[in-house]
């Protein structure tokens, strides 16, 4: 072969490599466009939408007029709004609280156990103990509620036969234990997902590593303690940020099935997810203003930003290093 | 020394189970009962002169019962599917292209994770005006499918590029396709990942309440939470009624339950999520 | 590999195809409902009243699409505590009712003003509602009025007469007579006094503040006074009003503060209290629930001899959706509301409704008629907050939900709970 020919091979062959190359990129565009425009349209572009409707105020007649910034000052500034404002970030940064110290570390000990037993028992267990995170939150809430009831009998009797009849009061109608009663309830749906979570990160540890441990003679539980926990811990740590962002958001079903829209007693359940919605929807006379709901729902997010933002940078970074 | 640290281990194991099911159990068997029997002992058993199926009854007779349980099962089946397929797609795509493009892509559907989606409640509401999407399946479906696709693409970012390269470089050279590979080569193999994926995202789809709420209030397209809500609402003193319906509504989730947990949870184990 | 793609493609699209005709179908059922006869046109009502679905539909339309051949109206009700929102989020999409039930007051008057709603000032039938009937549903200068006033509901203490006559008690009619009563009725054991709950809160505002309250400050006196600024939530009358609420606390059972409203009508209904305050809309639940006789008495005057006061409450109206496909039909089934047969047909169909209309109305049910004496005994009243005061952020009416429940609970004082109330009332004047 000469080298006329032999180029003309090459050529042909460069030619058919960009043909090749070319399919190739129309193939993977053709594999993304979908979950792209889907995620565009549905969800980044009414996001948007939202921060940009939030300097506009509705007027009376229904028409849009642009305000600027008025509403966060309105937001932070005039009392009735920051007054509801700050309530809700505080209330709903106890509930992010209960779950961090109640439902995760529930988790993290039902799949240190689950971690012990059998692939079958293991199995058998976890489907039980997602089942209340498989039940509609109106169901739960409702049944909770009728639980805690004091006119249906069951606490107030099941405490009296304890002998700690003086211990049971109306938790869900009470200011100072209405929110932690929520939370509880909350905790109890949902302790599923974060064991699903903690479970597959404790099982991908080697077992290498954990007969190593029983050989230098340490029991299960200083095992536990000491090797698989923080061999975990950047788990733990995507568990508790999705717990936060879940928890300023998600927070509103159960609230809303449980202590309805005013999120009583006084308030003292009303998490920014209720304050939300009472405020953009309305509320039996108070009418919906979808303005300062754009702004509410746009300081949660910069919230949220914030929050998840400081954690990849200082916690993350040096998790991934130990 | 073997057997006692076992028993422990399931007798906490068994306290947690009770706790999880126990509420429950008390709704389900009180919505046998007459009222007087659901008042009088709740914790019992029901006996001759307390059992009635009243409630069932009455619920039978009058309620869209088996409407919501479809649209919430097409829902969330739907949603399911197109979380599942075009998340996979869009993360092969991205892992295959290798570019600039394509890493900043990336990223920006993964910052979706951290997106809470009901935040754009207002603009939504807006687009499915625009889109004449409200009060309709396919409304409630796109917006569930948009919340899902980052987690979906994220997770199986990570565990394509842990695939073996071999069978994929096999699959190449009996010319197959990237899609083909896709489909026929990969999927198959990370099935356990397919399924975390898909119980992740079935609860919140299944059991949200906010967007059914505010986009899709209408009767014919009502899911099984918003109609919960709704007829409790309507049979106020009914306590049978309201028994058999929370008892009926509970009857969906252990079904799925028992869907998934035989096929896919068994193969739940070979290290489908790393921290 | 466009094999493969094709497959895929395939099956998605199926799965497309098929979503589209599981909606599609939903409108088919609807359209199935006008394939009966000559394709009449079907007129669809929207209400909260979710209770009430059976009466409408069997009892009530029935009579109307007798008269009109070709018309067939279905009563659609959504949740009350979503009925609002849910009403908003489907005239925003053009997916509403034809014929919209109205909420009194603020709540109608903003769907009139953002076009939802159809000016009906000029139906003939308008002449049998008085002022005060389509104060409700008009504009705050009388001059359009957007929903025909439909039914009232009165207030009043419903109690169990057995229990009454076991311990010898009588209805009370002062204050001092209904506290004599309460305590009497304490020191029977197992028995409740009082059903009444704060969990929901809004019974301790309308069957609570609203029910004691217009005995203080004198019905439409007090309320307007508050309107036109002559008076103030601090004034001694309004804080009495307060006060009274507040001595209920010792009658109420056990955890009163997890107590929701299903709850107090179970406590009623399973004679595990005696009285229950409540309204007229009881009236046909508590009759097929109750297993003993069941009375009303008015809310006790201060001191003997002082003229008693009623809440009277314009509840329902019907307006007829703006954008409706069937104004003519809707029309007609306007004029119809107006008339003495729907009066009647109303007020017996649905004891506890009142009609608004002056037709004169011939009441069947025992209790309802004890109601209607109420009313002729004593001076009918709005609820305090329904018109005007509950405009601006925050509303009146809900922060009296608020209110009222604290000082059920111990948790606020009367004076602090006028004062709040109050402060809103000048914020509002800003």
């Amino acid at each position: 072969m000469n080298i006329h020919e032999s180029a003309e091979v090459t050529r042909e062959e460069f030619k058919k490599n960009t043909q090749h190359k070319r399919l190739k990129s129309l193939t993977n565009i053709g594999l993304v466009a979908p979950a792209l425009s889907i995620y565009l349209t549905f969800s980044l572009w009414p996001l948007l939408n939202t921060f940009r409707l939030s300097l506009y105020q509705t007027t009376d007649s229904g028409d849009r007029k642009w305000v600027g910034i008025n509403q966060y000052i309105e937001l932070f500034g005039n009392p009735i709004w920051s007054d509801q404002f700050f309530n809700a970030l505080t209330n709903n940064l106890q509930f992010f609280g209960i779950h961090v110290v109640v439902q995760n570390s529930i988790a993290l000990f039902l799949a240190g156990l689950l971690a012990l037993v059998s692939s079958r028992a293991s199995t058998f267990y976890r489907g039980i103990f997602f089942i209340p995170t498989l039940i509609s939150v109106v169901v739960v809430g409702f049944v909770w509620q009728l639980i805690l009831s004091p006119i249906w009998g069951i606490t107030p009797n099941l405490f009296d036969s304890l002998g700690l009849d003086h211990l049971f009061a109306p938790w869900l109608g009470l200011e100072s234990s209405a929110l932690i009663t929520v939370g509880l309830i909350s905790v109890w749906q949902n302790v599923g997902l974060p064991l699903l979570l903690f479970y597959s990160a404790l099982i991908a540890i080697p077992q290498e590593l954990i007969e190593a441990s029983r050989l230098d003679g340490l029991g299960k539980w200083a095992c536990f303690w000491r090797i698989k926990i923080p061999l975990i811990l950047p788990t733990i740590g995507v568990v508790n940020i999705l717990t936060f962002i879940g928890n300023f958001t998600l927070s509103f079903d159960l609230i809303y099935a449980i202590q309805g829209g005013l999120a009583g007693p006084s308030f003292s359940t009303d998490v920014m997810s209720t304050f939300l919605f009472r405020t953009f929807f309305g509320f039996q006379t108070q009418l919906g203003d979808h303005g300062m709901g754009a702004t509410i729902a746009t300081c949660t997010f910069l919230l949220i930003l914030f929050v998840v933002g400081m954690y990849l940078l200082l916690i993350q970074r040096r998790l991934r290093i130990h | 020394m073997f057997r006692l640290p076992n028993l422990s281990v399931h007798f906490f194991l068994a306290v947690y189970a009770v706790i999880a099911l126990l509420p429950f159990g008390i709704i389900v068997l009180n919505s046998f009962k007459t009222r007087s029997g659901i008042f009088g002992d709740p914790l019992s058993l029901p006996d001759p002169t307390t059992l009635s199926t009243a409630g069932y009854q009455t619920l039978f007779a009058s309620t869209d019962f088996v409407l919501y349980i479809g649209n919430s099962t097409i829902i969330t089946s739907v949603s399911l599917l197109f979380i599942i397929g075009l998340g996979a797609c869009a993360a092969y795509g991205l892992l295959e292209s290798k570019t600039t493009l394509s890493k900043w892509t990336w990223l920006l559907i993964i910052v979706g994770i951290m997106i809470p989606l009901r935040l754009g409640t207002v603009g939504l509401l807006e687009l499915m005006k625009g889109l004449n999407l409200l009060n309709s399946l396919i409304g409630l479906i796109c917006i569930y499918v948009a919340q899902g696709l980052p987690l979906a693409v994220f997770i199986y970012t990570e565990v394509f590029r842990r695939f073996p390269k071999e069978l994929i470089a096999s699959a190449r050279m009996d010319g197959l396709g990237p899609a083909k590979t896709l489909f026929f080569i990969v999927m198959p193999l990370t099935r356990p990942t397919t399924a975390t994926i898909a119980i992740f995202s079935l609860v919140p789809v299944w059991n949200d309440l906010w967007f059914p709420l505010i986009i899709a209030p209408d009767p014919n397209v009502r899911t099984l939470t918003l109609g919960v809500q709704q007829f409790i609402g309507q049979f106020t003193v009914d306590w049978q009624a309201v028994l058999a319906a929370l008892s009926i509504a509970m009857a969906p989730a252990f079904a799925i339950y028992a869907l998934i947990s035989r096929n896919f949870i068994r193969n739940l184990s070979a290290g489908s999520i790393k921290g | 590999m466009f094999l493969t793609m094709n497959k895929i493609h395939k099956k998605i699209l199926t799965i497309f195809l098929l979503t589209h005709a599981l909606s599609d179908a939903s409108i088919a059922s609807d359209a199935e409902k006008q394939v009966a006869y000559d394709r009449p046109v079907v007129l669809t009502l929207e209400s909260w009243r979710s209770e009430d679905a059976k009466i409408w539909n069997n009892e009530i339309l029935p009579v109307f699409e007798a008269l009109h051949p070709g018309i067939d109206v279905v009563f659609s009700p959504t949740k009350p505590t979503e009925y609002n929102a849910a009403l908003n989020a489907r005239l925003d999409g053009n997916t509403a009712g034809d014929l919209i039930s109205c909420r009194p007051f603020d709540n109608s008057l903003e769907l009139f003003h953002r076009g939802h709603l159809l000016d009906i000032t000029q139906i003939d039938g308008m002449k049998h509602f008085s002022d005060v009937a389509k104060s409700a549903w008009s504009t705050d200068d009388g001059d359009a009025t957007f929903c025909i006033p439909v039914a009232s509901v009165l207030h009043g203490f419903f109690y169990n007469k057995n229990i009454f006559s076991k311990l010898d008690i009588d209805k009370p009619s002062t204050e001092a007579e209904f506290f004599d009563v309460l305590k009497k009725l304490d020191k029977a054991s197992g028995l409740t006094p009082l059903a009444i709950g704060t969990k929901d809160q809004w019974e301790a505002a309308t069957v609570g503040l609203n029910l004691v309250g217009p005995q203080y400050w004198e019905g439409e006196n007090g309320r307007l006074g508050l309107i036109n600024g002559s008076k103030a939530f601090t004034d001694p009358q309004f804080v009495e009003a307060f006060s009274v609420l507040e001595r209920w606390r010792p009658y109420l059972s056990r955890g009163y503060q997890a107590q929701s409203y299903s709850d107090s009508q179970s406590l009623f209904l399973l004679e595990r209290a005696a009285i229950y305050p409540g309204g007229s809309w009881e009236i046909s639940g508590f009759q097929s629930e109750a297993e003993f006789p069941i009375g009303v008495f008015r809310a006790p005057v201060k001191s003997e001899g002082e003229s008693c006061y009623i809440s009277d409450h314009t509840d329902i109206g019907i307006a007829i959706n703006s954008r409706t496909a069937h104004r003519n039909e809707a029309m007609l089934f306007a004029e119809w509301l107006t008339t003495q047969s729907f009066a009647n047909l109303l007020t017996n169909k649905l004891p506890g409704f009142f009609a608004l209309s002056d037709h004169p109305v011939t009441v069947d049910n025992p209790l309802a008629q004890e109601f209607l004496g109420l009313r002729t005994d004593c001076m009918s009243t709005i609820r305090l907050a329904s018109q005007i005061l509950s405009r601006g952020q925050p509303s009146l009416g809900n922060a009296l939900w608020t209110l009222s429940a604290e000082v059920l609970n111990g948790t606020k004082s009367p004076l602090e709970a006028a004062l709040d109330s109050q402060n809103i009332i000048e914020g509002q004047r800003k």
